[in-house]
């Protein structure tokens, strides 16, 4: 019982991770209809700026929880900053094009970003220190949850509420969902659709950039390269939840981190990926709109 | 009479096919506007030409004595001019009362914003019956209803309203246009409505512009439209 539930604790974890990624890819497909390609490099980003603040920090002799603190905030920032130019270099002007060239265009961003901070930082993996603190109440759980995990899953569930009230709730919320429907009618009724295309670009890239520190606190270990998988696990649950879908996204997540865990744990972790991509294969053939994506008709 | 909107030598594009050749209209304060036309005859591209949805090439939008041609459409929704557009384009996922919030976008006045969704309401109890209904469970009717309180909802001064009759039942159809006469006259909303219902179009119209192949071919009160030769025979189908 002891394993199972490690095995689902660790699946959470990982669920909470690809669903802070996962949530910008079917934001911006929501609104653009576009894959953001680009999207796994942001939450790189954001882990190297959280490594760069956390060692200025560490090095002037910050409290721990505090360096946890700033380091976020920072990343959401630098992250949210690279997304909202992305969005304005790489994909703007191509608004008008056909469907595929921003599509090329999204692919071309996630190549030239991670050979730039390959370039500027380096290729070697880089130690990530420990910034999640351990808490004294966890110890006797240690054998199943770590503190560092039990923080990435309540961090995770606070960010999916306050996105929920916020999408539901405030003006900026609603412009975005009619966007999403209808930007035509959006424009009309006085959206200022570019901003909430921007807007929608700064979000995403902050969940991300959440995602990037924390999870590499808890691994310990970056490179310019960990968006890449990364991306493709969040782009596979956004799929699977539905993508355009936010609740989606989240369930999606969920779902492939605990299949991911559970493959692990009592198969072998080679097939990890064979069972997550298998679900992903499954979904696609039973329910091609995803597990709550809408039936849409097809556009003529 | 304040000229409220005036279209001088038009040109717009819709994609590569140029829609608008040479287009001058105007509209006085408080006038309901006919511009009646076949199908691809540029109508629709007119009315999103002076939202801003499509930009002229050449040529002048002035509304209310300012230059808007170049403006983007938040700003032209801003200056009080809002469109039903065709197809009635009702936000499919929000519900009925949230599609009325977002006709109330721009607007900040929350108390008088609250009286119009009763306003609103009253002209269409139907909609009152179906608030926390999403607006794509909604009939063709109803979602022609809900599309023009939402427009209302923007309290314009310039209304613009694009085949509010496409698809619907006759009954509804005069209902729909009984409501538009209403708000002209109440709250002296200037409409300019494109119709392919040339016939009941003209008669609720004050003037009216006739459109062929993207330009401007004819223009008269609509008295005079509806007893015109040519306009007999090409659109009233006598």
């Amino acid at each position: 019982m002891d394993y199972f539930l490690e095995l689902f604790l660790g699946g959470l974890t990982r669920g909470s991770i690809y669903a802070l990624i996962a949530l910008g890819y079917t934001m911006v497909y929501g609104i653009i209809e576009l894959i953001n390609f680009a999207h796994g490099e942001i939450y790189m980003i954001g882990a190297f700026t959280g490594l760069i603040v956390a060692g200025l920090l560490t090095m002037y002799g910050f409290p721990g929880v505090s360096i946890l603190a700033i380091a976020v905030v920072c990343a959401v920032i630098w992250a949210a900053a690279y997304g909202y130019t992305i969005e304005k270099v790489a994909y703007k002007p191509l608004r008008g094009a056909q469907r595929l060239s921003p599509l090329i265009s999204a692919i071309g961003m996630s190549i030239f970003l991670q050979n730039y901070v390959m370039l500027a930082q380096t290729s070697d993996f880089l130690p990530f220190p420990e910034l999640i603190p351990h808490f004294g109440f966890m110890e006797s759980m240690g054998s199943i949850m770590s503190s560092s995990e039990l923080v990435i899953v309540l961090a995770t569930i606070s960010v999916c509420v306050a996105l929920t009230l916020f999408i539901k709730f405030t003006k900026l919320g609603k412009a975005m969902r009619a966007t999403a429907q209808n930007r035509k009618m959006a424009m009309l009724v006085g959206i200022n659709v570019d901003m909430v295309i921007s807007a929608t670009f700064v979000i995403g890239s902050s969940l991300a950039a959440v995602g990037g520190v924390l999870i590499a606190s808890h691994i310990g270990q970056i490179n310019y390269y960990i968006g890449f998988i990364a991306g493709i696990k969040a782009f596979t649950a956004a799929v699977l939840g539905g993508i355009g879908s936010i609740p989606g996204a989240m369930l999606g997540a969920l779902v492939l981190g605990l299949t991911e865990a559970f493959a692990t744990g009592y198969v072998s972790s080679d097939y990890e990926d064979v069972f997550a991509f298998m679900l992903l294969v499954l979904i696609l053939i039973f329910r091609p709109s995803g597990i709550m994506g809408k039936e849409k008709a097809q556009k003529v | 009479m304040t000229r409220l909107l005036e279209l001088k030598g038009v040109n717009s594009f819709y994609g590569n096919i140029q829609a608008l050749y040479d287009v001058n209209l105007h509209i006085d304060q408080g006038e309901i506007i006919t511009l009646i036309g076949a199908n691809g005859a540029g109508k629709s591209t007119t009315l999103m030409t002076v939202c801003g949805v499509v930009q002229a090439t050449s040529g002048r939008v002035v509304y209310n004595g300012d230059d808007i041609t170049r403006e983007s459409p938040n700003r032209i929704v801003a200056q009080g001019i809002c469109q039903v557009p065709e197809g009635r384009l009702i936000f499919p996922e929000l519900t009925v009362q949230e599609n009325l919030d977002m006709g109330a976008f721009m607007r900040s006045d929350k108390g008088a914003i609250k009286r119009d969704i009763e306003y609103c309401y009253d002209l269409f109890p139907i909609l009152a019956e179906r608030r926390r209904q999403e607006g794509g469970t909604l009939s063709g009717g109803e979602q022609q209803m809900l599309a023009i309180a939402r427009a209302i909802m923007a309290k314009p001064r310039l209304l613009l309203l694009d085949e509010p009759s496409m698809g619907l039942a006759p009954l509804v159809v005069r209902q729909i246009f009984e409501i538009v006469k209403k708000v002209n006259e109440e709250h002296n909303t200037t409409i300019f409505l494109v119709e392919q219902n040339a016939n009941l179009a003209l008669k609720i119209g004050h003037r009216g512009y006739v459109m062929e192949n993207g330009r401007v071919v004819l223009t008269d009160s609509c008295e005079k439209l509806l007893a015109d030769e040519s306009v007999k025979r090409a659109y009233l189908g006598l």
